[in-house]
Parts: structure tokens; sequence; C-alpha cells
């Protein structure tokens, strides 16, 4: 088959882009460690409110824990059109893991100016971690749509000095 | 010749037209209700409940409906003229279309009640009525049953031509249809198996994990569908529009065999940041997607060079000047050339998407309605408005109503889509901004956005003004009296390197057993895996 030589040259740069691109992927993802969710558990949606038996059904104040100074983790229900708790208090610095799962439809789970974006399905445990070295007020925002509401949809963390 | 197909042609461009027409005029009122100019209340009057009921007339029509009549009524017409043959099985492709309206007015009844204001994708445990899917398949059956025509078509051409290649156009046509076929399998499992008996309380509850990991097997896809139409255009009828020639056909025909093979078995990259799919499918997803980029460039090339000879032939030279020879006077040609700017820079945005861990600062925020308003919203739409410029007035026997008005319309298009584009680009991008939100009355919207949400609707409004001008021109050409002095024909650009197509390029056999051994490949051990674990747990909901 006959092809041009330009044409040839210009395939040959194209292939090398895709593997350069490919590999700074990859190696942003893991050498540094820039990480999607991953499936974490399966949890029955019907049931992942019910307090005592899921650590999304316990007392609002209480899904946001202390593991150690400056390292928490977060369980957040995600329902129609709120996420519980919808406020979090941490001190600047701190690294917190948040662990989200929806108890009816599909909603989303994004922070902006953090690496933290995930789908909330329900059925599954969507867990994402970040660190907050800036005080100041976040918001996590649904960007999935979940019914009129969706627009309500948000919380707040408060990264305090 | 070809007088009863090219009926067909015509009603499928009316309704996929129509379609359009509603859908689109959706868009202008999305983009000022983010700039707090709420016109839904006005409209309420009139049964439209909510912006997400609007959100879903608009992706619907425009996205599934206009797309694929149009697609197949272009096909009805393109393959027989490409084989110089008639169309075998006239009466299934009457029946295809058949299919399709009783599927889109199954479809619409609900939406236009309320009762599946559930956007275009559906996802589950989203609960529309049962009818809005039984629409939705009839409309891809429908789809399905104009490939057979198609297929035995081509079927019956190499029956009375043994030995000789067949016609890029035909064969690209229908490597597309045959793309399609298998890629839609995805969602008519998600939605036979699964949320129609789920939706009629058969069953009663469903896996929203494995439903949307069934529905991005054809979501992916489907862009390659909506944009394959495009590319023949671009690669066979562009040059010939231009004074061209096709720059290396054999390459043309390795690009579609290489969309056939891989635009399925990387449905996964819209699911990099679903909790439910494990790392190393992703990354084999990411992986073949930039795969996928090659063909994409090579007809970049080729689709240039090709532009290049014929601005070169009239008499251009230099290494850009050559451009201005090119025919700018032609709405045809200028609307899809502008759509193929548009594209290049959907194409690195895309890209960006792909990108794995890069899909966490774009996934499901204003970026991404950013993106795809270049891709199927310009790079295809725009050019199916360049092709319909030459296309109505053949299939009506009338010149093309005004010219000068065709060149504002695809110039407009341009600018309004720039603007829109850029700015929902960037608040995507630099303040997460989500997608698919009313945006005008969420608690947290910031006056940060504002500047390029003003942008963007400064687009959408001048976009309005591009759709009224194409309708317009179109009712003009139809409604007038004055008939075609010349006779219009097809385009079909010629090779510029005679040349034989080695016989691996115009041979089904080892590309199907390449895209069906990609399949099982990416797909299988993934699906077998969510199908052993499968949890039938989530019940229906219907919050809107
Ligand atoms: C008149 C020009 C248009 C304007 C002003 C416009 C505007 C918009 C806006 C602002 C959104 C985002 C809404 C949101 O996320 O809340 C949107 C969504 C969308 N548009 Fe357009 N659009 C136009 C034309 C088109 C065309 C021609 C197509 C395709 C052929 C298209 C397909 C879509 C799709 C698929 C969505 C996604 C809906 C979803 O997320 O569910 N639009 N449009
Ligand atoms: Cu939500």
């Amino acid at each position: 088959m006959h092809i041009d030589p330009q044409e040839r040259n210009y395939i040959v740069i194209t292939i090398a882009l895709v593997v350069i691109f490919a590999t700074a992927i990859l190696v942003s993802a893991f050498a540094y460690d820039i990480q999607v969710p991953v499936p974490y558990a399966e949890v029955n949606p019907n049931e992942v409110a019910t307090p005592g038996i899921s650590p999304w059904g316990d007392p609002l104040d209480e899904r946001v824990r202390e593991l150690a100074p400056n390292k928490y983790e977060a369980y957040i229900l995600a329902q129609t059109w709120a996420f519980l708790p919808n406020r979090i208090t941490i001190p600047k610095g701190s690294t917190i893991t948040f662990y989200v799962t929806s108890k009816d439809v599909q909603h989303g789970f994004i922070i902006a100016d953090t690496n933290i974006n995930m789908m909330v399905i329900p059925g599954q445990v969507s867990t994402l971690t970040a660190t907050f070295d800036k005080a100041g007020e976040y918001h996590f925002v649904c960007n999935e749509y979940c019914g009129v509401g969706h627009q309500t949809m948000f919380g707040t963390i408060i990264v305090e000095e | 010749m070809y007088k009863k197909t090219d009926k067909l042609t015509g009603w499928y461009l009316f309704v996929g037209m129509v379609s359009l027409f509603i859908g689109g005029s959706l868009g202008p009122l999305q983009k000022l209700e983010h700039v707090g100019i709420n016109l839904y209340r006005a409209l309420n009057s009139i049964g439209l409940a909510s912006y997400y009921q609007g959100l879903t007339i608009h992706a619907v029509l425009n996205a599934l409906v206009w797309t694929t009549f149009f697609i197949v009524g272009f096909f009805t017409f393109i393959i027989p003229r490409s084989l110089e043959k008639e169309l075998v099985w006239p009466k299934v492709q009457w029946l295809s279309f058949i299919l399709m309206v009783i599927g889109l007015v199954m479809a619409a009844i609900p939406i236009l009640m309320n009762l599946a204001t559930v956007l275009f994708t559906f996802y589950p445990p989203l609960m529309a009525s049962p009818f809005f899917y039984i629409g939705l398949v009839l409309v891809v059956v429908g789809s399905w049953v104009g490939g057979y025509g198609f297929y035995a078509t081509l079927v019956s051409w190499r029956k009375e031509h043994k030995g000789e290649k067949t016609p890029f156009i035909a064969l690209a046509a229908n490597i597309t249809m045959v793309m399609w076929q298998i890629a839609t399998l995805g969602v008519a499992t998600e939605l036979l198996v699964f949320v129609i008996p789920w939706s009629f309380g058969l069953i009663e509850g469903t896996d929203p994990q494995l439903n949307r990991t069934f529905f991005w097997f054809t979501g992916h896809p489907l862009v390659y569908f909506w944009l394959l139409p495009a590319y023949i255009s671009w690669y066979a009828m562009i040059p010939k529009q231009v004074g061209g020639k096709m720059f290396s056909e054999p390459l043309a025909r390795l690009v579609f065999w290489l969309f056939l093979a891989m635009s399925i078995p990387v449905g996964l990259h819209h699911q990099f940041v679903d909790p439910g799919v494990p790392e190393g499918w992703k990354v084999v997803h990411f992986a073949l997607t930039f795969g996928l980029f090659i063909p994409s460039m090579i007809t970049a090339f080729s689709v240039i060079a090709s532009m290049e000879i014929g601005g070169r032939a009239n008499g251009g030279t230099g290494l850009f000047s050559w451009i201005r020879k090119l025919p700018w006077g032609d709405p045809s040609f200028t609307a899809q050339n502008l759509a193929m700017i548009l594209f290049a820079f959907g194409g690195i945005g895309g890209l960006t998407n792909a990108s794995y861990n890069l899909n966490l600062a774009i996934h499901n925020t204003m970026w991404v309605p950013g993106h795809f308003h270049l891709t199927v919203g310009s790079a295809v739409t725009l050019t199916f408005f360049g092709i319909t410029y030459w296309l109505v007035p053949k299939l009506a026997n009338k010149p093309l109503f005004s010219r000068k008005m065709g060149l504002w319309q695809a110039w407009t298009w341009f600018i309004g889509m720039v603007l829109m584009s850029n700015g929902l680009h960037v608040i995507g991008l630099n303040f997460s901004v989500p997608r698919r939100t009313m945006l005008g009355v969420a608690p947290y919207a910031s006056s940060t956005w504002q500047p390029q949400l003003i942008e963007a609707a400064i687009g959408g409004i001048i976009l309005g003004i591009s759709g009224l001008l194409y309708y317009a021109n179109m009712i003009g050409t139809v409604a007038q009296k004055k008939q075609l002095e010349e006779p219009i024909e097809m385009p079909v650009a010629e090779q510029y390197h005679e040349e034989k197509i080695p016989a691996w390029l115009d041979n089904w056999k080892p590309w199907f057993a390449i895209t069906v051994l990609l399949i099982l490949v990416a797909y299988g051990p993934i699906l077998f895996d969510m199908l052993s674990n499968i949890q039938l747990t989530s019940p229906g909901f219907k919050p809107w």
C-alpha cells in the first residue's frame, strides 16, 4: 500500500505523541498517586441509612471521625437532595477520606480545587482522600442530575486556621 | 433512478430537522437560566414543567433523534449512488423509517407529559414511564432494520461485481451501520433485560452500576456513529466540492476499519470516576481510547491535504495562502470547514477527558457540555447543515433559497459556539461548576462564574439566531416556486493517486474478528464479574 512519505512521518509522530501522553498520565497516576475512585465496598441502598448497622446510619455528628491528629474520615450519605452531614469543620493541614454512598438515585460528589470528583451510585461506596492545606470554605457539590432539586444539593467544609 | 428512496430520505431529514428545531430552541433558554433569566416560568403555561424536562427534550431530540434520522436518511441517499445500484429492499427501508417514527412518538409522549424527566442518559434508578424506554428501543431497532437493507444491497452488489473493490462511500457507510448494530447491543441489553421489566414492576430492583456499564458500552460508539457520516462527507465529498482530490483512499478505508474495531471497547472512559469499576479495566479502556486518537489524526491530515490539492488547483500558492482559494462563498463548504476547525478543539478536549485521572478535573462539570457542543453540536451538526445545503436543493429540485444566508448561518454558528464552548470549558475546569444543573438558582453559585456564564449566554443567543437562519433558509428553499436549472449530483471525489486497494482493506472477515475479539477482551471479564455479583437492589425513583 502506498503511503505518502509526509503522511507516514506524521503518523509516526502521532503515535509517538500518544505514547508520550499516555506514559505521562500513568506516571502521574501511579508514581504521584493521583487516583480515581476504585471499588471499596458494596452495600444495600435500602438499608444503608439504618442506624446501628451502617456507618451512614450513625448520628450526624459521629459521621466525621478523627482517627489521629489531622487525620479524618467522613461517612456522607447522599439522598435527594442533600448530603448528610452537610457541614464539616477540620483544621488546616488535615487529611480527610470521604466515604460516600446513596440511598436513592445516582448523585455526584465534587470539591473544587481538589482532586475529588466521584460518581455516587446506589449499592456502591465511593471513596477518595484529600488534604486541605489552605484555610477557607470549600463546597462539595452534587454533579449528577438527581431530580428537580438537584441544584440545591451541596455541603460545606470549613477549614480553620 | 433512486426516486423512491430519495423520497424516503426527504422524510428522514424532515423528521430530524423538526426534532432539532424543537430540541434546539431549548438551548438558549438553558443559557439564559444560567445567568438568572428564567423563561421556564413563562413556559409552564404551555406545559413545560421544569428546566430538567426541557433538558431531557433538548438532548433526546438533538443528540439522539436529529442525528439518527439524519444519518439513516443520508445513507439511504448515498449508498445507492455510490454503488450505482438501487437499494434492493425499498420496503424494508420504509419499514425502518416507520419503526423509528413510532418509536419517536412513543418516547416523546411520556417526555412531554413529564413522565420521563430522566435526561438522555436515563440512569437507573431514575425510573421513567416504560413507554419512554420502549420508544427508544424502537428507534434503535428501526435504524437496525435500515442497516439490514444497506447490507443486503452491498452483498448483492458484491455478487454482481466479483473482484472489484467496494466504492469508498458505500463501504464506509456500511461499516458505520455495522459498528452501530454491534454497539447498540449494550443499551438493548440494559433496556430489554433490566430496565423495561423493572419499570413495569416485573422485577423489583435493578443494579445501577451494571446498567451504567451497559449504557456506556453503547454510549461511546454512539459518538462515532454521529461522527463517521460527517467523516464520509469530509473525506469523499468535500475534496470534490473544493476542486481537489481524495488524498489517500487506502488510508481512509483503514481509518473506517479501525473505527469499527476500536469504537466499542473504550466505553469505560466514561466511567473513570465510577466506584464500582476496577482500576485495571479503567486503564485498559484508557489505553484503547488513546489508540482511537490515531485514526482521527490520520483523518485530519488526509482531509486537509485533499483540500490543499483543491486550493492549489484553484491557483492558490504559498504555505497557507491556498486556504483563501477555497470556495468560501459556498455555504456547504464553509459550514463543513468551520465544523472541522471546531472539531480540532473538540478533539483536544476529548483527549483530556480520556486521560484517565485527568478526568477528575472535569468529569460532570460544565467542561463536558463545552466539549460535546464542539463535537456533536458542531463537528456533526454543522457538517450535516453543510450537507443539507446541497442535499435539500437536490431532493426538492429547487435552488438553495439564499447562499448569503447560508454563509451567515455557518459563521454565526462558529462564533456563537466559540463563545459558548469557551465559557463552559473555563468554568468547568477552573471552578468545577456542575453540568445538568439549574445554575441560576443554585445556592452555591459564585459571582466569580459570572463573566464566563455571560460569555456563554451570548454565545447561546448567537447560536439561536444561527439556527433560525438555517430554518428560514430551508423553508425558503422548499417553499419557493423556482426549479433547479442544472441538476445537482452527489459530490464524489476522485483519488489523487490512482492505486490498487490491498485486499485486506476490502475484506470484512478479519476486521469483524478483531472487533469481536477486542470487545471480548475489554468487556468480557468485567461484565462477567459484574453479572456474577449482580445486586438487583434499587427500586425506581421519580424525583421530578
Ligand atoms: C442552539 C444551540 C444550542 C445551545 C445554546 C445549547 C445549550 C446547551 C446547554 C447550556 C447545555 C447544558 C445544560 C446543563 O448541563 O444544564 C446543553 C446540553 C446538551 N446539549 Fe445543547 N445547545 C445547543 C445545541 C445543541 C445541539 C445542536 C446538540 C446536539 C446535536 C446539543 C446536544 C446537547 C446535549 C446532548 C446536552 C447534554 C444534556 C445532558 O447533560 O443531559 N445541543 N445544551
Ligand atoms: Cu444529587
